[in-house]
């Protein structure tokens, strides 16, 4: 079996459960930290991708360019990466990260809207970098419409595609479903990425299906930082392939003291399954409208999980932030 | 006398101008209908109306004995095809372009705000679907205060987002900004694009924040909401979703912007609803709407203007 390529998004996903609040300073030890432990690719940017900061998504501490800059240069073994959406970020912002050093990228759109990123994709390959193409809230999608948009995103140039399951909606039989519905239409050298969220509890799990059915690139973060109730665990992932003698390049220790010295200190609000978190994977919603839809919840004497569902039952989909406080002030009129 | 126009573009877009134009205008003509797919429901649509069509592109649209009347041409393709459109139609001093695409090769218009700026345009770009429904609210408070930042976040449904908005995401995104800093008059304009495949259709959301100096919240309102009117004069389904919101942010937890630096001020947010006359696409498509009526306003502005 293929070596499992790990990306991390201990520094993009994990961006949203502090609001974008990562100094640079921070940025720069975690990324050497994951790099001496051997994770393949480091994925830096706002939450929401370059250019996500804005009052739509919440302002980041640093901007992208603070953030990117001067860490190609201190990585050993590790791709730099970036994450764009086409709509809130352009061409423009992906040529100047790829001038400070970074060489793949993931363009991002709703599981339905994959020529969107036709444009971007193609731009990308032409400035020479690896690209893998992100096909968003994967569970509003069936297995076969869902193959057909991963196959635009192929014949538009993408290195790979990933099941990205931004609401942790997925149960693992879907997750198979995807995957082989993928291997069934894409060509054999495109390879396919599976992108977790924990909120009902399968982050790992979901993952190693994925794995085990034609999924290559893994991704995974320290401690789960990621939306809602994270990302799959990048050290507990780690754990479990050392015990099914799946070779990686990840060193487990290193990992987990990471993870548990630097990381989970930095998490204001605990990144775990609970109460809300379970309810965006239950209801299927966009684990990065958790703490905006905590806040409005707060502001305006609502319970997180009524708002929670209404989006949900609006069929909101990634990037309509601005529509919590406007289902909010629906709900109290 | 009618005035007589060209339509370049068969798609959603000049299909809905087309329908707008031959119900209710008063002053305009649909001369041509101009495609480049001869199959294409748009050109089939006008052909059933007795319109003259012709599916060779602009440089066939030259060749129709209808040309020499014709003095006015909306471009409805797409950013790339303008330029060849443009190029072509620029050889002809007595016509006056208006360009529906995000093309940007002619000043903003964005009719209630500076229409009376480029009365003497001969090419004159209508911004994007998204910037006719948000300007104006930039526009509206910086009437009142300095605005630092705009942003706006546009949502529409998928089923309206045609082959040409697709492909160019960039130029939507782009083009909004700029409008929104020239226009608006924002220091800095961003501009957000959202495609929502939800089924039924979603009706065209818009949201408006603005991060301002200080200044008097009742006339920042005051001025938003005059502004609102006047955009219902030609689109008559653009409102005001929620009541217009305020937020101050202090000099000591400045937000950091892009391209700007530390800022801080009173936040301002503005939810509309933009719901579509359906016309050519049903009413959830307020996207289409609020371009071909602002395109169909300038022309009729301008003929107005033309005749006085």
């Amino acid at each position: 079996m293929k070596k499992p390529y790990i990306q991390d998004v201990t520094l993009r996903d994990g961006m949203h459960p502090i609001g974008h609040q990562y100094t640079k300073e921070q940025v720069k030890e975690l990324a050497i930290a994951l790099d001496r432990a051997g994770v393949d690719a480091i994925e830096i940017a706002h939450g929401d991708g370059l250019a996500g900061g804005s009052f739509t998504f919440g302002f980041g501490a640093q901007t992208d360019w603070e953030w990117l800059e001067g860490i190609s240069e201190e990585l050993t073994h590790a791709r730099l990466t970036t994450l764009i959406l086409p709509g809130i970020a352009t061409m423009e912002d992906l040529e100047k990260a790829k001038n400070m050093g970074v060489e793949s990228v993931r363009i991002a759109t709703h599981c339905t809207e994959a020529d969107t990123a036709i444009q971007h994709i193609q731009g990308a390959k032409k400035l020479g970098m690896d690209v893998g193409g992100f096909l968003m809230m994967a569970h509003m999608n069936s297995p076969k419409n869902l193959a057909e948009q991963a196959k635009i995103m192929e014949q538009a140039g993408a290195d790979c595609v990933y099941v990205t399951d931004s609401a942790g909606a997925l149960l693992m039989n879907d997750v198979k479903d995807r995957i082989e519905a993928f291997k069934e239409i894409l060509e054999p050298s495109t390879e396919i990425g599976i992108h977790c969220h924990h909120n009902l509890s399968l982050g790992v799990a979901n993952t190693i299906i994925a794995m085990q059915h034609g999924a290559t690139r893994l991704d995974a973060s320290l401690t789960g930082m990621g939306a809602g109730a994270g990302n799959a665990p990048l050290e507990v992932l780690i754990a479990v392939l050392n015990k099914m003698e799946v070779s990686h390049n990840c060193d487990l220790y290193k990992l987990m003291d990471t993870a548990e010295d630097i990381v989970r200190p930095l998490q204001k609000r605990p990144v775990r399954v609970d109460r809300e978190t379970l309810s965006l994977g239950y209801a299927g919603v966009y684990s990065s409208f958790l703490l905006h839809s905590e806040r409005a919840a707060q502001k305006y004497g609502l319970d997180t999980r009524a708002i929670l569902e209404e989006l949900a039952r609006r069929g909101m989909v990634g990037g309509q932030e601005d529509m919590i406080v406007d289902v909010a002030l629906d709900m109290i009129k | 006398m009618k005035t007589k126009v060209a339509i370049i573009g068969s798609g959603n877009i000049g299909t809905d101008l087309l329908i707008k134009i031959l119900r209710y205008s008063e002053t305009l003509e649909v001369a041509a209908m101009v495609g480049i797919d001869p199959k294409s429901d748009g050109l089939a649509r006008a052909a059933r109306m007795d319109v003259p069509t012709c599916h060779t592109g602009v440089d066939g649209l030259l060749e129709m004995p209808e040309w020499n009347d014709i003095k006015i041409v909306f471009d409805a393709t797409s950013a790339k095809a303008h330029l060849y459109n443009w190029e072509k139609i620029r050889q002809f001093s007595d016509k006056r372009m208006i360009d529906l695409t995000p093309a940007s090769v002619g000043p903003y218009l964005v009719p209630a705000v500076n229409f009376s700026d480029h009365m003497e345009a001969l090419n004159v770009n209508m911004v994007t679907c998204g910037g006719q429904a948000t300007i104006p609210i930039v526009a509206a408070i910086s009437d009142v205060v300095k605005v630092h930042y705009g942003e706006i976040v546009a949502s529409i449904a998928s089923k309206s987002a045609g082959p040409g908005t697709r492909a160019n995401i960039d130029e939507f995104t782009e083009t909004t900004s700029r409008g929104i800093e020239k226009i608006g008059k924002a220091e800095k304009g961003k501009a957000i694009i959202i495609l929502n495949p939800a089924e039924p259709p979603l009706v065209m959301r818009d949201t408006v924040f603005t991060l301002s100096e200080m200044g008097d919240k009742e006339a920042i309102r005051k001025s938003i909401r005059a502004k609102v009117e006047l955009v219902q004069e030609y689109v008559p389904g653009y409102k005001l979703h929620q009541e217009i919101l305020f937020d101050e942010i202090p000099a000591s937890n400045p937000v950091l912007i892009q391209g700007l630096g530390y800022r801080h001020g009173l936040k301002t947010s503005v939810y509309l609803k933009i719901t579509g006359a359906g016309h050519y696409l049903p009413e959830y498509a307020g996207n289409l709407d609020i371009m071909t009526s602002a395109a169909r306003a300038t022309a009729e502005r301008l003929v107005k203007s033309i005749q006085s």
